[in-house]
């Protein structure tokens, strides 16, 4: 065998054999989605959007847990966005000498990578106990805490690929470094920041172990942010483990709707990257 | 050529910058050995020589560029107008303000064209808006761009061509009006006509600005400049008015590499 057909043969047994890994990772997410639908579609009516979770054996929808999960994620990623994005800028543009840069980005890694009922323990032990009851605050302070390092992360990957010949040419023409960063690198990286904004929202909006020590649930709508309040991933959670079939039906179209929130948020991210990222 | 540029450098122009005693490190690497060189004024000064010779390094002290960079150390006296840059109570973005400079690769800031050549203005002026449109278009017909992009000033600047980036880039430097601009391989990753129009520019540009331009390209460095600077390995080997160093240089390493025999 001379040795380009053995190279040929080598490379088509790899292409072969990545393929298979590749259908064997889709075929279970295609199952996940198929069963999803199929159970959850049947679930999807105005009714869904209109009506407050139900007692066991009447009717209702999820209402209050859309609304509720919608106001804690937007809440959590404008509180945790800002400094985020902060703590990003620091790393990147001023985190190249000192220890403090460093000490930061290796205990972000691992807050990045925390398990996520951690985070609600800690809001638990630092937040619930001390004010004495469950509340969206404290729901909202554990997503921003997840939220944070994921933001910090993308912010500053993306601001480390803006070349520093854009930074130089800023200063040269006597710009002050604020300005640079703000003026200049920011607005360059732009696009690779807000998608990974996008991607961090789209992690909290299936988060159930941080709300499940922190917001806890409510039967009933509330915008009282100090008091308990529903949510989707706990209300699918408890309606999930509960033995009523109507129950099960509304857990598995609230499934259905936050995948379909994440892959709606998946896209978005994409597009936006794809369309908006600049020649450098 | 007009006669007052055959004297010898010391006796015709007035000196815009001395470099004394000049060092340079970055850590350890010494880059730059005793430079002493005088650059006059409104004339064009080239710094040849071979990859690593420190031309590049030599250029960017002159806004002192490698102090974004914490490694990167300067030794020595350089005298703007008299005042030593190098002093620690120097204001680097005044400094720069007054020192502009171009880039071997062009680089448009993720903005407008109109945005690109207002944002250095807008930090040291506060212009009418009409003041502004004028200036902008004042710098774009300096830089030989206006008559392209004249239509589309609203558009990304980094839309534009890599000859046009670079004029842009140009354009942008002379915008807040510096008295010195250093050119730093500004052509080198441009096509002959490009190249060929920014060096009519320079030309034209040394009317008002002392320029420094670092060139590999040794025929461009005898088409644009008045003076010429031979450099290697840090030190600088000849440095004379343009002609004489081409022509009859006093050193045998600077003919060697004029001649092509090495580098």
């Amino acid at each position: 065998m001379s040795l380009y057909t053995r190279r040929l043969l080598i490379n088509h047994f790899n292409l072969t054999v990545s393929l298979l890994t590749m259908l064997f990772g889709l075929f279970w997410l295609g199952w996940i989605l198929v069963t999803l639908f199929d159970a959850g579609f049947g679930g999807l009516s105005p009714k869904l959007f209109l009506q407050m979770t139900p007692p066991p054996g009447s009717d209702g929808g999820l209402w209050n847990a859309i609304m509720g999960s919608l106001l804690m994620d937007a809440a959590g990623t404008l509180l945790g966005t800002p400094i985020g994005i902060m703590a990003g800028i620091y790393l990147a543009e001023f985190g190249s000498r000192g220890w403090l840069a460093p000490v930061t980005r290796f205990i972000n890694d691992i807050l990045l990578s925390a398990p996520s009922i951690v985070i609600g323990l800690f809001i638990y032990e630092a937040y619930v106990i001390r004010v004495g009851h469950f509340s969206a605050w404290a729901g909202t302070m554990a997503l921003a805490l997840i939220v944070i390092p994921v933001v910090i992360r993308t912010t500053e990957n993306m601001l480390r690929l803006v070349p520093d010949s854009l930074r130089e040419a800023a200063a040269a023409l006597g710009a002050p470094r604020w300005k640079v960063i703000t003026l200049v690198t920011v607005r360059a990286a732009k696009a690779g920041i807000i998608t990974g904004i996008l991607l961090a929202v789209a992690r909290i909006s299936g988060e159930t172990a941080p709300l499940l020590f922190t917001a806890l649930n409510n039967q009933f709508w509330t915008s009282n942010m100090n008091s308990p309040m529903a949510n989707l991933p706990v209300v699918i959670f408890q309606f999930a483990m509960s033995p009523y079939e109507d129950w099960h039906r509304l857990a598995w179209a609230g499934a259905l709707l936050i995948t379909l929130g994440v892959l709606l948020l998946n896209i978005l991210a994409r597009v936006f990257f794809r369309n908006r990222t600049a020649t450098y | 050529m007009n006669a007052a540029v055959l004297q010898p450098a010391e006796q015709t122009a007035i000196q815009k910058i001395r470099v004394k005693n000049l060092n340079f490190f970055y850590g350890g690497f010494q880059a730059l050995k005793d430079i002493n060189l005088d650059i006059p004024e409104r004339k064009v000064t080239a710094f040849i020589g071979p990859s690593g010779c420190g031309k590049s390094t030599l250029l960017r002290t002159f806004n002192r560029m490698y102090a974004l960079y914490p490694k990167q150390e300067a030794k020595g006296e350089i005298f703007l107008d008299g005042e030593d840059i190098l002093s620690p109570r120097q204001d680097l973005n005044r400094l720069r303000a007054k020192v502009g400079m171009v880039f071997q690769k062009p680089t448009p800031f993720p903005m407008s064209i109109y945005d690109n050549i207002a944002f250095g203005v807008r930090l040291y002026e506060s212009l009418s808006p009409r003041e502004m449109d004028e200036r902008v278009e004042w710098a774009l017909r300096k830089a030989a761009l206006w008559d392209e992009v004249k239509g589309k000033l609203k558009q990304s600047g980094t839309s534009l061509s890599g000859g046009q980036q670079q004029r842009l880039c140009i354009a942008r430097g002379i915008a807040v009006k510096p008295e010195v601009l250093l050119l730093d391989e500004p052509a080198s990753a441009l096509d002959p006509i490009s190249t060929g129009r920014i060096e009519e520019l320079v030309h034209e540009l040394k009317n008002d600005y002392t320029i420094v331009i670092v060139t590999h390209n040794m025929q461009q460095a005898a088409r644009v400049s008045d003076y010429t600077a031979y450099m290697y390995l840090g030190e600088l080997v000849e440095f004379g008015v343009t002609d004489e160093v081409f022509i009859k240089p006093k050193k045998k390493e600077t003919e060697d590499y004029i001649t092509g025999r090495f580098g």
